[in-house]
């Protein structure tokens, strides 16, 4: 099936199985390998990227329910070699370490801003519960989101 | 340079890639031309948890659409390999004659697509033939059935048979005023990387190239090239960026080994990933013990005797987990405390379950929760604060080897100022005052607060010491090997710190080399917390000496005695002492080294013995006591490593262990059904801890240096779960204390918790 939509402010298009996922064709189709996979359950959320300016599990979507939507991914964010601010904030506070669930992190934490822009500590882990970590203890993370926050 | 830059909360360099265009993991090696037109590989495994294998039928799979070649293991000649420390048990790579667990590989598929490889897995029929599903491990050890039956048993490793004396019962305790036994149960947990496995493979011009996963590349080559028939020089691994590791990803596991074979088979390079369901039965999983634990004293609270039998359940299989009982957890049975008498027998088991290896503290983190439950029941038992109880014993401290009555001798210790630390961070008197009037209000949510000190093992496995290069580019760079491999610890930023503190070569201008065989030949990976003691020592030692090289090319060029040559280092520049002026730069020096090889120096440094960080915890916990549910409501953590490279470091993984630990203790296990199937096989269902179970964690710094190495310094990568464990725990149990509750067993679930308040089992 033909699919079209706007990745990272590029028009792409292109040609997949009915049963390709989002994060098949943004890693496979694209070679946008910055979105992770982390589960086969929807569960870790390191494929997070933003569809339509929301945050989306882009493992529960098909790539054709995408059709026509502008997606942003990890490697969207920063403008003319500058760090988005939650980028920043996940550097200067030691958010990540191995890596992996941080792109999906990263995305989702700057849904989690866009709802609500000076969330509390307790919202911000309440907003992440569906990224999950194994490094960090979420310690770092949680204070980058609410460093972010206040930059 | 104003100063030193060791000791400084230096920002990672690996960061900007990682946030924003990723990392580049072994799944992501889509552009990589040595693996061009590769095919994928599935792998069918069993879905009994004990069976003999009657037959299995291929030929649906194989007419699937996609399919390039389908495996069994007679297909491929394969014969049962002997474990390292029990030759007695025996398996091949696929299962063959006989199932031991499910998850077990059984066929491997080679397909066009990864989607056409699974759905082709699902065609493969396996006729079997069901035994009893020996998944309890006491129920194993004293079944007649032997899943190996070569064995005899199923107990495959026991500390009487290594000579070491067996325990001799209640006698032991003849003279205490107070004997308290329980049976403790340290439970099997998922390691978890939130990268699953993952490996591809090609042959070039004779020689396997591997990528791989794995947080020891070098152990990897090793293992693959004896698996293949090949010299290890005909093998190359290669260490993509490495999604997590936590000790699950240190060896090499049979769907890794059997790449190379099964490439060669088609003639073509090939790729495979595990699924996370699959990951979560044939990844290896950790801890899993039973412990049988007595201890006696005082009734003014002095310890005078402790014994414990520990069953360690190895899984299907004999690998790294089913030695740790006996070489890790043993020796570590005293913890903190002067004991004056001891015995620890271990008893290594195997089950119809996934095989056991090394998880974040492996065998540590066991020995700790084991002798601070302990302590809290005898401190129970004679009515006196859990607190004072281990103040009463601990270890006076001490700069001189310490050796425990078990036999292991601790670097240096400070116990009672890491326990006094925590309880003040904690402001202990206050939560016991706020812990007495809930109790008294009869509150819902009542106040649990929990103490553990502990000391670890770090830098303890072999090899003892890590291979280091340090070489000099033409335009002044420095390009550093290493032996260590990192996996989210920072490595890069660390080593590249290290090496800027000798040379003044600014860090930006320094790259770091790890994990690919042919570069890196030789090296002990990354685990037991070894990296920073060995693998950083090693950086920092011939840093210095590459310094000491540059003088003498510099002395030459300048025409000066080698000892009158200074370096500046905050411009990266030599000169005679006196005169700035006249200088040579790193790139010079390097240009003129040209004839002699270059400007660089390698060496294998080793140490003298392990480390031995040590600690103390306070968790504080709310228990409602309607639904049992737990909430982790603060954590202090006042961990010593020693001298402190970078703090930032630190404090990250100190925070992810006290995750760790905490998910341990009250959330997270492994679970099978009665016919041995897992039920917790994928992240939905199996408990993994989430940033909204998590407290903010209060770091609270000590250094006590160690003279184990030049800079002091020891582990960190574990000391946060080994410490964190307990104290959950133990903060649960005491919130039910007043109710007449002394033990609730890991993890501490809302049910557990309920039950336990309801007097059910």
């Amino acid at each position: 099936m033909k699919v079209s939509m706007k990745v990272n402010g590029v028009s792409r298009d292109g040609d997949v199985e009915p049963r390709t996922l989002l994060v098949q064709y943004v890693r496979e189709h694209l070679g946008l390998t910055g979105t992770n996979i982390g589960c086969d359950t929807s569960s870790c959320g390191a494929c997070t990227v933003h569809v339509n300016g929301e945050s989306v599990k882009s493992c529960t979507m098909l790539a054709v329910q995408a059709d026509g939507c502008d997606v942003v991914t990890i490697e969207g964010l920063a403008q003319g070699g500058e760090m988005h601010p939650m980028q920043k904030a996940f550097m200067e506070n030691h958010g990540l370490q191995c890596g992996y669930c941080t792109p999906g992190m990263v995305m989702a934490a700057i849904s989690i801003l866009k709802e609500n822009p000076s969330p509390s500590e307790e919202d911000v882990r309440i907003g992440l519960e569906g990224n999950l970590c194994r490094c960090t203890g979420y310690h770092n993370i949680v204070k980058s989101v609410l460093a972010a926050a206040k930059s | 340079m104003g100063g030193s830059i060791l000791g400084n909360r230096v920002l990672r360099k690996e960061d900007p890639k990682f946030l924003t265009v990723g990392g580049k993991y072994v799944d992501d090696l889509l552009d990589e031309s040595l693996l061009a037109g590769a095919l994928h590989v599935t792998y069918a495994r069993s879905t009994v948890a004990h069976g003999n294998i009657r037959s299995i039928d291929t030929s649906d799979a194989a007419s699937m659409p996609g399919i390039v070649a389908v495996f069994t293991g007679a297909d491929l000649g394969l014969t049962p390999q002997p474990a390292t420390f029990n030759p007695m048990v025996a398996r091949s790579a696929l299962a063959m004659d006989k199932v031991r667990y499910v998850g077990e590989p059984i066929v491997a598929i080679i397909s066009e697509t990864r989607e056409q490889g699974e759905d082709a897995a699902e065609m493969v029929i396996v006729d079997y033939d069901i035994l009893e599903a020996l998944t309890d491990i006491e129920k194993a050890l004293t079944s007649s059935i032997h899943i190996y039956e070569s064995c005899g048993s199923n107990a495959v490793f026991d500390t009487t048979a290594l000579g070491m004396p067996d325990n001799t019962g209640d006698a032991f305790f003849e003279g205490c005023e107070v004997v308290v036994k329980q049976r403790v149960l340290n439970q099997r947990v998922a390691p978890c990387p939130l990268e699953v496995r993952g490996a591809a493979v090609a042959w070039v011009d004779g020689r396997l190239y591997q990528w791989l996963s794995t947080q020891h590349a070098q152990g990897a080559r090793d293992s693959i090239a004896a698996a293949n028939g090949l010299e290890a020089s005909q093998v190359r691994v290669i260490t993509p960026d490495v999604g997590g590791g936590f000790g699950a990803k240190i060896g090499s596991y049979p769907e890794e080994q059997l790449l190379g074979r099964l490439s060669k088979e088609v003639g073509k390079p090939l790729r495979w990933r595990e699924t996370r369901s699959e990951s979560m039965m044939a990844l290896g999983h950790g801890r899993a013990q039973v412990q049988y634990l007595t201890i006696g004293g005082t009734r003014d609270g002095h310890v005078t005797a402790y014994q414990m039998h520990v069953l360690q359940d190895c899984g299907a299989w004999f690998d790294m987990g089913a030695i740790l009982a006996p070489f890790m957890t043993r020796p570590m049975s005293s913890g903190v405390y002067a004991i004056p008498k001891i015995e620890c027998r271990t008893t290594s088991v195997i089950t119809n379950t996934t095989p056991v290896v090394a998880y974040r503290g492996a065998g540590r983190p066991e020995a700790t929760a084991a002798i601070e439950r302990a302590m809290d029941l005898f401190a129970a038992e004679i009515g006196m604060d859990a607190a004072e109880v281990r103040r009463k014993n601990l270890i006076p401290k001490f700069d001189e080897p310490h050796t425990t009555v078990i036999g292991q001798t601790y670097d240096v210790g400070d116990y009672e100022v890491a326990l006094d630390k925590a309880l003040t961070a904690a402001n202990y008197k206050d939560l016991r005052a706020e812990q007495a009037r809930r109790r008294s209000a009869v509150d819902v949510k009542q106040l649990g607060i929990g103490v553990s000190v502990y000391v670890e093992i770090t830098g303890g496995v072999p090899p003892m010491g890590e291979t280091a290069k340090v070489e000099i580019t033409d335009d002044g760079r420095a390009v550093v090997y290493t032996g260590t491999s990192p996996h989210g610890q920072g490595h890069a930023t660390a080593w590249s710190m290290l090496t800027s503190e000798q040379t003044g070569i600014p860090m930006d201008n320094i790259e770091l080399v790890w994990g690919d065989t042919d570069l890196v030949p030789s090296g002990g990976g990354t685990m037991g917390s070894r990296s920073l003691q060995q693998g950083g020592v090693a950086v920092f030692k011939v840093a210095g000496q590459v310094v000491d090289k540059a003088k003498a090319v510099a002395a030459r060029l300048l025409e000066a005695n080698e000892e009158d040559i200074v370096l500046d280092r905050d411009r990266g520049a030599f000169h005679v002492a006196g005169t700035p002026a006249v200088a040579k730069t790193w790139a010079e020096l390097a240009v003129a080294s040209k004839a002699e090889g270059g400007l660089k120096h390698e060496e294998m440094h080793s140490v003298s013995g392990a480390t031995f960080p040590f600690g103390a915890h306070v968790s504080v916990v709310e228990v409602d006591t309607e639904t049992g549910k737990v909430s982790l409501l603060k954590q202090i953590a006042c961990d010593d490593a020693g001298k402190v490279l970078n703090p930032l470091l630190l404090d990250g993984q100190i925070h992810g262990g006290v995750a760790q630990g905490a998910a341990q203790a009250l959330l997270e296990e492994v679970r099978y059904d009665a016919d041995g199937n897992p039920v917790t096989s994928n992240l939905a269902d199996y408990a993994f801890i989430s940033a909204a179970e998590m407290p903010d964690i209060q770091v609270v710094h000590m250094e006590t240096p160690t003279f184990v190495n030049p800079l002091g310094v020891k582990g960190i990568g574990e000391s946060g779960t080994i410490g964190s464990t307990p104290a959950v725990q133990s903060a649960v149990v005491d919130a039910l204390a007043h109710l007449g509750i002394r033990h609730i067993d890991m993890p501490c679930t809302p049910m557990r918790v309920w039950e336990a308040l309801h007097g059910r089992k």
